[in-house]
């Protein structure tokens, strides 16, 4: 792979320890996926935060890069932690959970890393331009950076995204290659979508049937920012879609319409959409309602909100950002929402928080993805509309 | 006898070959404190990679598992070398946030060609293997 000067001068660790690690492990990826060189990119969103995934280990790492001095050379912004960091008490986080994940978060800020933690860095003014070459890590950031802002990435994992922060370079392949990001199977739905809900099973569908590939849909009449992040978190789940484009919405569709010949066509009929969410009917009415995966927008939050108005909700959690969670206190939406019975919390999710070990055993959600995961954890998971887990009917 | 591969991370280290026909999860494949396999109802369950030049097609599992890989090396349980047919993001991590030299695409199949306790010498510095 062919370095510039300045880069072998980082590889031979002439700016420090840290940078040549992080530089030998791009290199190493660069060599797997035989990239030409390295690329120059203007921001990183990174993953491994949760100290339920990372554990000892992953934390050990942390602080090694921290006191060998990595320092991040452009904007990087953080996943979310598996507690919120200030309220973890009032959650049922175990003390000896939360004393690592604050070291995790500590040597993520000694290396210059924003502690947004969240995985919608684009809702709270992280949002790369059309065309720009980023390094992020999240799957349902990745589509939806790649997918609707039209930026560059390829599926990072943290480890690389950190990387890509500290020398400010990524490996030139995958995603970022004009010639990877031309459809190469057509999704026709022909199916009325309505809801965020029917977003989210259109996206878990698609991933399944798309598997890595890159989806070129046609046939949404136009979709919200909320129905996106939905679309974009699911088919990142259910397949390993990085990618999408929707015709007459998404920045990169209009080019990608004469590369469209000779491609499969596979049809989504609403028997489709049905079939996806009964599979996720187990949880009864005793479970816990989990809304916020991704984390909510303020427009969702306000819709929790609404949907309380004059009843109550015990076993409600919500999850959001930082960002997000301060204008919904100012708006008097937090107060609205706990006042009712539910919980709003920041910094995590239902996804990466410890839930098992917290002696959770039944959950209910309006997200595809939560209910991937958390069966996938062995919790008993029942996917509805926001409207019908609150019990307003649909 | 000398073959050569692909270099993903650089590096020098002799060892005895253990090998598993199945791709592999260090992620609660290997227990990261001693080295040993406890993956259940694998051929290798019990067997320590520790020091040796551990011989599988491909990695699998979740990306934890370069944070695996990293802690073994710090609790010096790690393999001396990896060496795969066809790599991928998870073994290439792991390797090169420890500093575990990595080949694979080797010329012949190293999975047919080497036996556990074969000694191994892996420069992949230059690019090759001895037998």
């Amino acid at each position: 792979m062919y370095l510039t000067r300045l880069e072998e001068e980082m590889l031979e660790g002439e700016m420090g320890e840290a940078v040549a690690r992080a530089m030998s492990l791009l290199v190493a990826l660069g060599e797997v996926f035989e990239a030409e060189r390295l690329i120059e990119v203007e921001s990183a969103h990174i993953s491994g935060v949760s100290y339920k995934n990372l554990g000892e280990a992953g934390l050990e790492y942390l602080e090694e890069q921290a006191e060998l001095g990595a320092h991040v050379r452009i904007r990087a912004t953080l996943n979310p932690a598996g507690m919120d960091l200030e309220r973890w008490r009032e959650m049922g986080v175990s003390p000896e959970f939360a004393e690592g994940q604050l070291r995790v978060i500590e040597a993520y800020r000694r290396m210059g890393v924003e502690a947004t933690c969240t995985c919608t860095p684009y809702l709270i003014g992280h949002r790369p331009r059309a065309g720009s070459q980023v390094a992020w890590a999240e799957s349902s950031a990745v589509a939806y950076a790649n997918s609707v802002l039209g930026a560059r990435t390829n599926r990072e994992t943290g480890p690389t995204a950190l990387a890509s922060a500290i020398t400010g370079r990524a490996p030139l392949h995958g995603y970022r290659l004009e010639e990877n990001r031309r459809p190469s199977i057509i999704i026709d739905v022909k199916a009325h979508l309505t809801s965020k809900f029917d977003y989210g099973a259109l996206g878990y569908l698609i991933g399944e049937i798309a598997g890595r590939s890159v989806p070129y849909i046609r046939g949404l009449r136009g979709a919200s920012i909320e129905q996106l992040k939905a679309l974009s978190a699911a088919i990142a789940t259910s397949g390993g879609v990085a990618l999408y484009h929707i015709e007459g919405l998404t920045p990169e569709a209009r080019r990608m319409t004469r590369h469209l010949e000779d491609l499969e066509h596979i049809p989504i009929k609403p028997d489709g959409l049905r079939e996806v969410a009964e599979r996720f009917q187990g949880a009864g009415e005793d479970a816990v309602i989990c809304v916020g995966c991704p984390h909510c927008s303020l427009r969702e939050l306000m819709e929790v909100a609404m949907l309380l108005e004059r009843r109550s909700c015990e076993r409600l959690w919500v999850f959001t950002s930082r960002g997000v969670y301060m204008k919904a206190e100012r708006l008097g939406i937090v107060k609205a929402i706990e006042e009712a019975g539910g919980r709003v919390y920041r910094d995590t999710c239902m996804v990466v928080a410890p839930l098992r070990e917290m002696g959770w055993r039944e959950v209910a959600t309006n997200s595809f993805k939560a209910a991937h995961y958390l069966s996938s954890m062995g919790l008993t998971v029942r996917v509805a509309p926001l409207r019908e887990l609150l019990g307003r009917g649909s | 006898m000398r073959i050569r591969g692909r270099r993903i991370v650089g590096g020098y280290a002799e060892g005895e070959a253990i090998i598993s026909g199945a791709p592999f999860s260090f992620y609660g494949g290997v227990d990261p404190d001693t080295g040993v396999i406890t993956e259940p109802g694998h051929p290798l369950e019990g067997e320590s990679i520790a020091g040796r030049v551990f011989i599988f097609p491909h990695g699998r599992g979740s990306t934890v598992g370069c944070y695996i890989i990293y802690r073994m090396h710090r609790r010096g349980t790690a393999p001396a070398a990896i060496i795969n047919l066809e790599t991928e993001t998870i073994i290439a991590t792991g390797c090169a946030m420890a500093g575990i030299p990595l080949m694979d695409r080797l010329e012949e199949n190293p999975l047919r060609l080497l036996r556990n306790g074969d000694l191994v010498v892996v420069n992949a510095d230059e690019g090759y293997i001895e037998i």
